[in-house]
């Protein structure tokens, strides 16, 4: 997990390898998703967070809340993602005492464009934001690699998706209730996991409706079919 | 102000274009640990410190104090893990201070976060935080790149697989004290004994809501044993080939001589000898 401490030295100064410097990275080979459905949005993800071969979280929680019922996932980079929410999170929190209304899903997802695109050289950040407010009931945006904006009726995102694009496309509907909904993201999770190396652990997953938000988490021991918590 | 200074960048790129190598960081390849237990925390380190494949300390401390209540375990750059949790230390006590509030974990958590995510990797410090504060009892670990989680149970350093592997087929919820320093101590001597980066002692620290208990060098298993022969040369070993005596006024013609006092004995530095 260390650093290597050689460089290259030419006339023109030290060069440093940066593969090199960036081995110790923690990055989030993930499978998440956020999806609407008939009474809001629920948003899905993994639990396995790694550093080259090593598995240095297994029960990690992707889905990162940053307002009541604004929340995100995150895929790639684990410190850059975990800076940009932080900062989303404190400047939610501060849009929400200074007009005294809670910010939108809309806000919410452009302050994290904002960050990711003027930022977009230096991060490795894949977001998935989801969310309910008052005015538009449930919404998912996803904000990719280069930073862009798109509102979508549901998103994946992570190493893991590029398995299940077509499980999604064949079983998604419009307007589902809860129970298809939360069977949809976790069967989708399932076969993430199943194929994916990056991805594995538990599947978590976040409820967000105008009652709030509501936790769900499954475990591999029972297949993924008890609900725990 | 905290911060690197590159004015010697110049120099140090000439130096190294004739030949001088780049200096060799100490790093801690090292096992350390963290693991909650019913009413606090305890984290634990190996001792061993390397620079490249050399033992540089066979007893360094890995433990480092934040605030009375909350410790840190570092691995990664020995100096960077030390000047790290020294600055947030500082900067911890002055909040303390100003708030006039008991410092929390997870605030020394975000601070050290921050501070290594905006050295994007380049502080090699790699940590485990624990401590109790008036919100409960807290453990996490810290990233070189700012990244950071929240565990039951942790490990960092070249000796992690070695101490996981411990924690993940004996650890249960609801331990004592007791179990929990054992436990640790387990997983820090799997780390000691299987990892060429990680060896001799084992430290631990333990945190509850009243007190912060140091145990320094909690199991020695490493220690030196007694040579069984001497390797001392007798007296006698060398043959006298020829003898001179060199008289006190013979030597004073090239340095100062001074007499003791009757009693009065020169004070030199002892030699260590391996015997």
């Amino acid at each position: 997990m260390e650093f290597g401490t050689s460089g290259m030295l030419n006339e023109d100064g030290i060069h440093v390898d940066m593969d090199r410097l960036k081995k110790g990275e923690v990055n989030l080979g993930t499978s998440i998703m956020a999806i609407n459905f008939k009474d809001g949005v629920i948003l899905g993800a993994d639990s396995r967070t790694t550093t080259g071969a090593y598995i240095a979280n297994r029960v990690t929680d992707k889905l990162t809340q940053v307002h009541d019922t604004i929340w995100c996932c995150r895929s790639g980079s684990a410190a850059d993602t975990q800076a940009v929410a932080d900062i989303v999170h404190y400047q939610l929190g501060m849009y929400a005492t200074a007009n005294n209304r809670p910010p939108t899903t809309q806000t919410a997802a452009a302050m994290f464009q904002e960050l990711c695109y003027e930022n977009k050289d230096r991060l490795s950040a894949g977001l998935i934001i989801a969310g309910w407010d008052e005015r538009h009931g449930g919404q998912v945006y996803s904000i990719p690699l280069g930073g862009s904006l798109h509102k979508q009726s549901y998103a994946i995102g992570g190493s893991g998706s590029t398995y299940i694009y077509g499980y999604c496309d064949s079983n998604w509907r419009e307007g589902m209730d809860e129970e298809a909904a939360v069977k949809f993201v976790k069967g989708a999770l399932r076969e993430a996991i199943k194929w994916d190396g990056s991805s594995g652990g538990v599947i978590r997953m976040v409820v967000l409706t105008q009652k709030g938000a509501n936790r769900h988490l499954y475990l591999p021991d029972t297949d993924y079919a008890v609900r725990h918590q | 102000m905290p911060g690197f200074d590159f004015t010697n960048h110049t120099r140090n790129a000439a130096l190294h274009a004739r030949g001088v190598p780049l200096p060799k960081a100490t790093s801690t390849g090292t096992t350390i640990v963290g693991c909650i237990f019913d009413g606090g925390v305890v984290i634990a380190a190996d001792t061993r410190a390397t620079s490249g494949p050399i033992v540089a300390d066979k007893n360094c401390e890995k433990l480092h104090y934040i605030a009375p209540q909350i410790w840190c375990a570092g691995a990664g750059t020995a100096a960077d893990t030390e000047f790290t949790t020294a600055l947030i230390s500082s900067q911890l006590e002055l909040h303390s201070l100003s708030t006039g509030r008991k410092p929390r974990v997870v605030t020394c958590m975000t601070m050290l976060k921050q501070h290594l995510f905006r050295y994007q990797g380049h502080i090699g410090a790699y940590l485990v935080v624990a401590g109790v504060d008036p919100t409960g009892v807290g453990l996490f670990t810290v990233h070189a790149h700012g990244s950071t989680d929240k565990l039951p149970y942790v490990t960092m350093g070249s000796g992690s697989l070695a101490a996981m592997s411990v924690f993940e087929t004996q650890w249960k919820s609801k331990m004592t004290e007791e179990e929990a320093v054992t436990l640790a101590s387990n997983a820090i001597q799997a780390g000691i004994f299987n990892d060429l980066g990680s060896g001799s002692n084992v430290d631990v620290a333990v945190i509850t809501k009243d007190k912060t208990t140091l145990k320094r060098g909690y199991v020695k298993p490493n220690e030196r044993s007694k040579k069984q022969k001497s390797y001392v040369f007798k007296r006698g070993t060398t043959a006298v080939l020829n003898e001179k005596v060199i008289t006190r006024e013979e030597i004073s013609k090239y340095v100062t001589v001074h007499e003791l006092e009757g009693g009065e004995t020169a004070l030199g530095e002892k030699m260590d000898l391996d015997v």
